[in-house]
């Protein structure tokens, strides 16, 4: 079908044309953009933190204060730590457990830079520590893809500060700073101190809950770290999560009940506690997909109201044109064409509008690049809801008789 | 001419007969809006749509606002310009994001501050999280986990802390490191059964202190003096900083150091390290004032750069609450988005009422024009159009009501418990949605009217 002729004749409703194309845009850029921020939060709650994390217990909670100088409170932290531990082993219940200064996507804030030379001239990359004994890769159910584990005779004490003589590190973090592939058994320097490399984990997610270019690069340190805020990490035996947790409360309440668990603290399945981190960005695509719903019924409703209109006006057109020998179907594909015109230009000032408003969005607040499948959505979305909204009257329209045009008013 | 529309005509030369002679602006009015309800009723379908789409913009950009207005309250609206956050660069340049100093301050500077004393009242504030034996005991042996903060004693007056018995600690009390408390009324309730404890002694984690305060309900939102971000539980009770740094009470405390690690079991070397972690507020009630501490503020950091502490020029702040919450980011950009979003919404649904008015609006060409003809004037045409738009908007304010009632109800869903309770319904909001819709709907109706007032009356009649 020729165009021209619907070209025309929208130039007869300038301004209507006008406002369905600004609301199909800005529907558009909406729409784009909202979906960008539900599938970006889809994506994060995807990611595998590199842990078996059925069956997996963690613990965080507060030693009761001791006074003393420095050495002796690490000593009396200590004793309390090892304690703790020995006493959630012995439990029928558990499988394993291990002391972690942190928990992938949840708990830690520790990360330094490894190098390859000693002043750090040369190549250095990001990466997070976990300080822990010999049973935290096993526990964590991190796969050892090269090297060994720890023995339990390199595990030291005290400051949570790297430096330890070995070093078991996460693929991500053997292939950015080897590329090689010849990172076992390689010596790299944290803060200057030379460490081996004896292991290397497939993969193990950093403490951070955020996204950045290093959140698979973690390093195991030897190390139990002796501060107030202690972590330990559980395995329960297959199918037994609730009871273990119940059995580990009451084991570690019967060691030390002066212990301190407020909330965010405590002891937690893992896998409740992961989705818990959710709530807050499932809450926000929740919105956004409600948004969305909302938005594309108005736009949809606003499409059917004025086609519908225009439908009433041509009428007496319609009726001529069908007296001159146009079949149904011509004046169905006249009104889907009119609408793909319009919606078409909607979407190509959309997709403008989308990218304009990610950019404004990144600038003002956190916000991430707008990829293009999005907008390939939104412009799909919009031409698609045209046409399926303006088939009811663009029926209506095709079914006015012939005989119409011989009637006046 | 369609019969409706003689009949039409016959009132319009009725009403312009009426309206010029007799009748004043009310009977003009009741009959425009006698026509609105007739002509929204004859098109009842493009009613409801317009309606609905109004009451949905409207409603979801006031469920967004409430949350936001909530979220962005000044917290202690009456005083909150005349509290200031004094921060004092301890760590030099290249630390900081774009050169801001610490936002807390080392334990020689607050405790410099406060001996130095020079701003109408103020105080140090470390929070802390401590577990106490509840007074029954439980059976599985778990204690009650409380949250309190060390404070100086200026700091009940200082944020109007209002108290149901007995009152803050003296100045006395700080210089003495006396073991005293203040515990808040739901605290007081939970340990002790309520009631005047004032004199009582309440142990909390192995220290005795003595109740000189029970305060009232108080729990500002977000925690302006201290946290800086919102708290989903109550405050619990205060102590007197000086005492509990000398009785190691905070040895655990949280604090951040220049180089990034801090020795968290060494206390003795926190006090005397570079590591941040005391808060500190001020209050300063005028703008001589601000100015003088202002200069105190860098006098202080001149001395230390000459006592060779500070090898670099003083770079200090001294924002106001308001000032410093912004700085803070303490509104989360979720809901400023989710705002934003919902203001999108709004424009879209005006948008699609514009174009749906424009085609309401000039499918009554006909009439238009023959009114017109009859001598109706442009402005009269806009006064009947008018009508009917804002009819339209007060249906759709309505509807928006229930609607943001409704949204205000579930915004617990989609938001965490601790934002989602500070959006609220009040008389304000309801009101503003009502006048929202309204306001909206006949902005967007100018554009619909001015084109039906400019409907020539003879060329209409000539076509017909």
């Amino acid at each position: 079908m020729n165009v021209y002729p619907i070209l025309v004749a929208l130039r007869r409703h300038k301004a209507s044309v006008l406002l369905i194309v600004l609301q199909i845009a800005l529907t558009l850029a909406i729409v784009a953009n909202a979906l960008f921020i539900i599938g970006h939060s889809i994506e994060r709650m995807r990611r595998t933190s590199g842990l078996d994390e059925d069956g997996l217990i963690f613990i965080f909670q507060k030693l009761p204060l001791v006074s003393g100088d420095d050495a002796t409170v690490i000593e009396k932290i200590d004793a309390m730590q090892r304690a703790d531990l020995q006493a959630i082993r012995n439990l029928s219940n558990v499988q394993d457990a291990a002391a972690t200064s942190g928990f992938p996507l949840l708990q830690g804030d520790e990360d330094g830079e490894i190098s390859l030379d000693a002043d750090r001239k040369g190549k250095f990359v990001h990466a997070a520590y976990y300080y822990g004994d010999e049973h935290l890769r096993e526990t964590f159910g991190a796969r050892l893809i090269a090297g060994r584990d720890f023995f339990a005779s390199e595990i030291g004490h005290g400051h949570g500060l790297p430096g330890s003589p070995v070093i078991i590190v996460s693929k991500s973090l053997a292939d950015q700073l080897c590329p090689g592939g010849n990172a076992l058994g390689q010596t790299v320097y944290q803060d200057g101190k030379p460490a081996t490399i004896v292991g290397i984990v497939e993969r193990l997610k950093t403490p951070s809950f955020d996204d950045s270019n290093w959140a698979d690069n973690s390093v195991i340190e030897p190390l139990r770290k002796d501060v107030f805020w202690t972590g330990y990490v559980v395995r329960a035996r297959s199918g037994r999560t609730d009871q273990a947790i119940r059995d580990i409360r009451k084991a570690l309440f019967a060691v030390n009940p002066m212990r301190h668990m407020p909330p965010g603290a405590g002891i937690h399945s893992f896998s409740e506690q992961r989705a818990g981190m959710y709530d807050e960005e499932r809450g926000v695509a929740l919105l956004m997909a409600v948004i969305c719903v909302i938005l594309l019924s108005v736009t949809a409703a606003g499409v059917v109201g004025l086609t519908s209109f225009w439908v009433g006006q041509r009428h007496r057109q319609i009726g001529v044109r069908r007296a001159l020998g146009a079949r149904k179907v011509d004046i169905l594909r006249y009104f889907q064409i009119e609408i793909l015109l319009i919606a078409g230009g909607g979407a190509v000032i959309g997709a403008l509008c989308a990218v304009g408003l990610n950019a404004w969005l990144m600038k003002h607040y956190e916000m991430m690049h707008l990829p293009l499948f999005y907008v390939a959505i939104g412009v799909l979305a919009m031409l698609v809801l045209g046409q399926v909204a303006v088939l009811v009257p663009a029926r209506r329209a095709s079914n006015v008789p012939p005989v119409v045009a011989t009637r006046s008013v | 001419m369609r019969r409706r529309e003689i009949r039409c005509l016959e009132k319009v030369v009725g009403l312009n007969q009426q309206a010029s002679l007799t009748q004043g602006e009310n009977g003009v009015f009741a009959y425009y809006l006698e026509l609105a309800v007739r002509s929204l009723r004859r098109s009842p379908g493009l009613t409801a749509l317009m309606i609905l789409a109004i009451g949905f913009g409207v409603a979801a950009s006031m469920t967004m606002y409430s949350v936001f207005r909530g979220v962005s309250a000044d917290p202690i609206p009456w005083k909150s310009s005349q509290l200031f956050v004094p921060q004092i660069d301890a760590w030099g340049p290249g630390h900081g994001e774009n050169g801001e100093p610490p936002t807390a301050l080392t334990y020689i500077d607050a405790m410099a501050l406060t001996r130095q004393h020079r701003a109408f009242r103020q105080s140090s504030i470390i929070a802390m999280w401590r577990s106490i034996a509840p007074p029954h005991a439980s059976q599985d042996g778990t204690l009650i986990e409380a949250r309190g903060y060390a404070v100086d004693s200026e700091f009940f007056p200082m944020l109007d802390v209002p108290f149901h018995y007995g009152g803050g600690w003296s100045a006395d009390d700080d210089a003495h490191r006396a073991a005293v408390v203040v515990i808040s009324d739901h605290f007081n309730q939970e340990m002790l059964g309520g009631g005047n404890n004032v004199g009582k002694i309440i142990t909390i984690a192995s220290h005795d202190y003595r109740i000189v305060g029970i305060i009232k309900y108080w729990n500002p939102q977000p925690e302006f003096f201290a946290l800086f971000r919102f708290e989903a539980t109550e405050l619990d009770f205060f102590l007197p900083v000086q005492f509990a740094v000398a009785n190691n009470v905070v040895s655990d405390t949280y604090s951040e150091c220049k180089d990034g690690r801090s020795l968290r079991t060494d206390f003795a070397a926190l006090l005397r390290s570079d590591c941040t972690w005391l808060s500190y507020m001020v209050e300063l009630d005028n703008p001589a004032a601000v100015q003088a501490y202002r200069q105190y503020l860098d006098a202080y950091a001149s001395e230390q750069q000459q006592l060779g502490r500070f090898q670099w020029k003083p770079n200090n702040r001294l924002r106001d609450v308001p000032a410093f919450l912004d700085y803070q980011h303490v509104v989360p950009s979720n809901t400023k988005v989710s705002l934003l979003v919902a203001q999108g919404l709004l424009v879209v649904c005006l948008l699609n009422t514009v174009g749906l008015l424009l085609a309401k609006f000039l499918r009554r060409s006909g009439e238009i024009a023959v009114r017109r003809a009859l001598g109706a004037s442009r402005a009269s045409i806009y006064a009947q159009f008018l009508t009917e738009a804002g009819v339209i908007g007060a249906a759709g304010g309505l509807l928006g009501l229930l609607f943001t009632a409704i949204g205000v109800l579930s915004v617990g869903m989609v938001m965490p418990a601790r934002l989602a309770t500070l959006a609220r319904i009040d008389p304000a909001l309801l009101l503003l949605t009502l006048l929202l819709a309204v306001a909206a709907t006949l902005f967007a109706a100018v554009y619909p009217t001015y084109r039906a007032a400019r409907v020539p009356p003879a060329l209409q009649l000539k076509a017909q």
